[in-house]
């Protein structure tokens, strides 16, 4: 047995913060597998147009309702059956894919500019302000998304620019919250009043010392509201005010498929569990960048 | 206190005020409201009659003030649709969706507690890996969707319960589930934190050095402090369940608030849905001073300065 | 006379990423009736968890072995959950070193007082009312009856300890462990907290041990002295004879880096002890100190030192013989 003089707590210490945040993102299966599923779906979205059986809007009034392959009728030309007007269900789901992502990533983007800049704004700055813009907060709290998202779209048409826009005018609270209170965290901290100090300009602080601090915990609220706009949309398009037909939208296809819930539920089942492994997969992402960049932020 | 509270309720009638207007606004920009009223087939005179008739050939924030001035005594006018005053409509509805959201929300914190303590006395045990999952679940899985679900194995396959309609308590059994199932991750999750956190601290420490046993440390004195936050986000919670009731309620066909708020939107029956967003965040508003109030008065160390 | 605490190479082992941690290694002390031990060390010297470790509140990964740990004549180790929670602010109690924090906020000191002795005897509510009363008029505190409905953040912080050792005494322990119970306090009320910790135990003829990093405490309330390093006991004795004649290097320094006005001379440095603790991780041999000590030789880093014994209940752990340290080893100020 090796003698050795008793270690000192800096010995133990270790690898470096770089090595140290590599091994955790590869460690954190979570994030691995939820990365995985998700970019299996991006690529599936993006490659649809090459990869897809059919044409999702091709109908075929004589193959109608099929069952997809594992059933007794099922056929491999069309592998997840077929819908009320004979198109192809996995054409569908893929090109489906694109129009959750689209609304995802768009409305996470646009809404996280808003946000962001609201809680930076009421970070910053304080005063009246963070009293204008919380009030603006609570005021978006209490107003029922789903309620005034439908009415929208009611007035100005089901069209994707639509559900974009409006999605992206409700989600951003989460985002000026969390942009807010890390402002106020880092605001308060000796860097930001040395750069004050310095006579930096204020565009400029916000830009180069408070962004890069608060990056991390915003990327991890848009995958929260990426995810919350797929699930939106989709019930809007399930209760018939999202995207129209013929846009294969799923929740748009779990809707076309209620009147069949009894002899046929392959139709909403299936597209209902893309939108939960898709969901799941950006949540699984998102926790895990929180998890993966949290120490970081602590040290 | 008393300042504090009534800062609070001047604070959520301008917030209720605000939103009202906004959706006021919105509806006012999507079309002609004559038209919808006078229906199809009418004449150009008709709408213009019903425009002049109505005041609609006022100019808008008049209109708003209008409608305000006579909604804060309870008029919210006339359903375009139902030709019946708004209000008794709503008077039928809403309590269908208020005792929705209770159950919902009793069946939320009903299974969101228990789980939360064990997950927490117990992390990554067996039992908080399940309560992972479920909470994983609640929070990926669409509403609606669960709701369907829920119907094929409940009403299909396994005929128990009836899957719309509004007649017998066993109406409300699975809305309640589906609800209550997407409150629940929140829920579970702070309570899991938050007992976490209190059952590492001091006074536990001197609780269980004070000889006192696993039920008296875990619900006396843990409980009760992890507990304080659940309280505010319940409300929240419940809050959003409202719009949450507008899929729930529909899927489910139950006649309450949520599903008249679908039906008058399909329908442009503008009233009835400015009064509806009116009552929603009014509701919320409510519901969160509550909850405010309650946490002040669980806390000796606000309750007694 | 059988001692009230008996413990017996005890130890305290935590796993940690870098292998194990011994926090505290093979520990051997006594403690009587009436008697106060305390047990001194810097940081991270493992007196806490000693002490966590007799009450078995030790932290869930951290694991306890001893040979013989044992309160009268019970043996604690053999006990299951429910025995030792029986024990627990009963015949032994605990007091902590952060009063404010100590407490539970969301109930009254009457509450938190009266719960103890509705737990641990067949009482009445009146009746450990009346206890909780007569306790905190024992700990100085007026207006007692009054005192009950209060809420921990209503009472300052010499208040609050007051009321944890009034909890400690609920019962009528035979042994009260006192983790550092005046350090989180102000100076002045130190003293205060002190002097009532050692009437108390005359009174109640309640053995005690005291844990602190304080020389001027130990001075103060220690029959004997138990002086720890990195995990280990390395000097024992009458408090007396610690602070005339120390017999271990760290003693000696420890006594050497206590301000002694007028004693050090203008433009002189503060004496320190050079180096920091190590952390015993990992399979261990040889004395921990060696690396710090002004008198380490070879023989330092091979022998696992016993603790040798040279009078009637003194023992020290180091290969000097204690006449060849204070010759040769005058602790020059650095």
């Amino acid at each position: 047995m090796e003698t050795r003089a008793l270690p000192t707590l800096q010995e133990i210490s270790g690898p470096t913060p770089g090595q140290r945040l590599r091994r955790r993102i590869f460690g954190h299966r979570a994030l691995i597998i939820g990365a995985v599923v998700l970019g299996l779906i991006i690529l599936t979205a993006v490659l649809a147009s090459w990869i897809a059986p059919h044409d999702p809007y091709e109908q075929n009034l004589t193959a109608r309702l099929l069952p997809p392959v594992w059933h007794t009728e099922g056929t491999w030309t069309h592998p997840l059956g077929t819908d009320r007007l004979g198109r192809d269900y996995l054409s569908r789901l893929m090109y489906g894919a694109r129009v959750s992502l689209l609304i995802g990533f768009s409305v996470a983007l646009l809404s996280g500019l808003i946000g962001t800049a609201m809680g930076v704004t009421a970070g910053y700055f304080g005063g009246w302000a963070d009293m204008i813009i919380t009030f603006f907060i609570t005021v978006r709290l209490s107003m029922p998304v789903v309620l005034v998202a439908l009415a929208v779209v009611a007035m100005f048409g089901g069209s994707l620019s639509v559900i974009i826009v409006v999605l992206g005018f409700m989600l951003w609270n989460r985002y000026a919250v969390v942009a807010r209170t890390t402002t106020m965290q880092i605001r308060s901290l000796d860097f930001v009043d040395s750069a004050k100090t310095l006579g930096c300009s204020v565009p400029h602080i916000v830009l180069s010392e408070i962004m890069p601090n608060i990056f991390s915990n915003l990327v991890v609220v848009a995958t929260l509201e990426m995810a919350n706009a797929i699930l939106l949309e989709a019930a809007l398009s399930f209760l018939g005010l999202g995207v129209q037909p013929p846009l294969p939208s799923w929740g748009l296809m779990i809707s076309e498929g209620k009147e069949y819930l009894l002899f046929d539920p392959w139709l909403i089942t299936i597209p209902g569990v893309c939108l939960l492994l898709l969901v799941l997969a950006i949540n699984m992402v998102g926790d895990g960048i929180r998890d993966v960049t949290v120490p970081e932020s602590m040290a | 206190m008393l300042i504090y509270t009534l800062k609070r309720i001047l604070l959520a009638l301008l917030v209720a005020i605000l939103v009202s207007a906004i959706g006021f606004g919105f509806l006012f920009l999507s079309g002609d409201p004559a038209v919808t009223i006078a229906g199809e087939s009418a004449s150009s005179e008709d709408i213009k009659y019903i425009r002049e008739f109505y005041g609609f050939d006022r100019p808008i924030v008049v209109q708003y003030a209008s409608w305000l001035g006579k909604a804060v005594q309870g008029d919210f006018g006339k359903s375009y649709y139902f030709k019946l005053p708004v209000s008794q409509i709503l008077g039928d509805r809403l309590p269908v969706t208020l005792t929705l959201g209770a159950c919902s929300l009793a069946f939320a914190l009903l299974l969101s507690i228990p789980l939360g303590m064990l997950a927490a006395i117990r992390p990554n045990s067996w039992i908080d890996r399940i309560a992972l999952m479920l909470s994983v679940m609640g929070q990926a899985m669409p509403t609606f969707w669960f709701g369907l679900m829920l119907v094929v194995l409940l009403s299909v396959w396994f005929p128990l319960l009836p899957a719309s309609g509004t007649e017998s308590w066993k109406n409300f059994v699975m809305p309640t589930i589906v609800l209550g199932y997407f409150a629940m991750p929140a829920l579970m999750r702070l309570t899991r934190a938050g007992m976490i956190e209190v059952l590492s601290s001091d006074y536990i420490r001197t609780a269980r050095a004070k000889g006192l046993l696993a039920n008296s440390v875990f619900f006396k004195h843990a409980l009760r402090n992890a507990l304080m936050p659940v309280v505010s986000i319940a409300a929240v919670q419940f809050g959003f369940m409202l719009s949450g009731s507008v899929i729930v309620e529909t899927v489910f066909a139950i006649n309450g608030m949520g599903y008249l708020a679908w039906e008058s939107i399909t329908r442009s029956d503008f009233p009835t849905v400015q009064a509806i967003i009116l009552i929603f965040s009014l509701i919320y508003l409510v519901l969160t001073l509550l909850a405010d109030l309650l946490n002040a008065w669980l806390d000796p160390r606000i309750r007694v300065a | 006379m059988s001692a009230l605490l008996q413990a017996e190479n005890l130890s305290v082992d935590i796993p940690v990423p870098g292998g194990v941690l011994h926090a505290v290694r093979r520990v051997n002390f006594n403690v009587n009736q009436g008697e106060t031990l305390c047990l001194v060390g810097e940081s991270g010297c493992g007196k806490s968890l000693t002490a966590l470790a007799i009450m078995d509140l030790l932290p869930h990964k951290a694991r306890r072995s001893a040979q013989k740990l044992s309160l009268a004549e019970t043996d604690l180790l053999a006990l299951r959950y429910r025995q030792m929670a029986d024990i627990r602010g009963n015949q032994m109690s605990m007091i902590f070193q952060d009063p404010m924090t100590s407490l539970n906020p969301a109930y009254t000191i009457g509450d938190q007082l009266m719960e103890i002795f509705l737990r641990h005897r067949k009482s009445s509510r009146a009746q450990a009312r009346d206890r909780a009363v007569f306790l905190l008029e024992k700990v100085g505190i007026t207006a007692a009856g009054s005192r009950l409905k209060q809420y921990p953040h209503q009472l300052s912080g010499g208040l609050r300890q007051r009321v944890m050792i009034a909890m400690g005494l609920m019962c009528e322990p035979a042994l009260i462990l006192a983790d550092e119970p005046t350090t989180a306090l102000d100076v002045t009320i130190q003293g205060q907290i002190l002097h009532l910790l050692a009437d108390l135990q005359r009174e109640f003829q309640m053995g005690m041990i005291l844990i602190t990093h304080d020389l001027g405490v130990v001075a103060r309330v220690a029959d004997r002295v138990a002086v720890m390093y990195a995990g280990q006991i390395v000097e024992t004795g009458d408090v007396h004879r610690i602070f005339e004649s120390p017999l271990h290097p760290y003693t000696q320094g420890l006594l050497a880096c206590v301000p002694v006005p007028g004693k050090i001379g203008r433009n002189k440095h503060l004496h320190s002890i050079p180096g920091i603790v190590p952390a015993p991780i990992g399979d261990l041999v040889g004395c921990s100190f060696r690396n710090r000590c002004s008198h380490t030789m070879d023989i330092c880093a091979s022998d696992d030192q016993r603790l040798k014994a040279p009078a009637l209940a003194r023992g020290y752990r180091c290969v000097l013989d204690p006449e060849v340290c204070r010759r040769n080893g005058q602790m020059v100020a650095a």
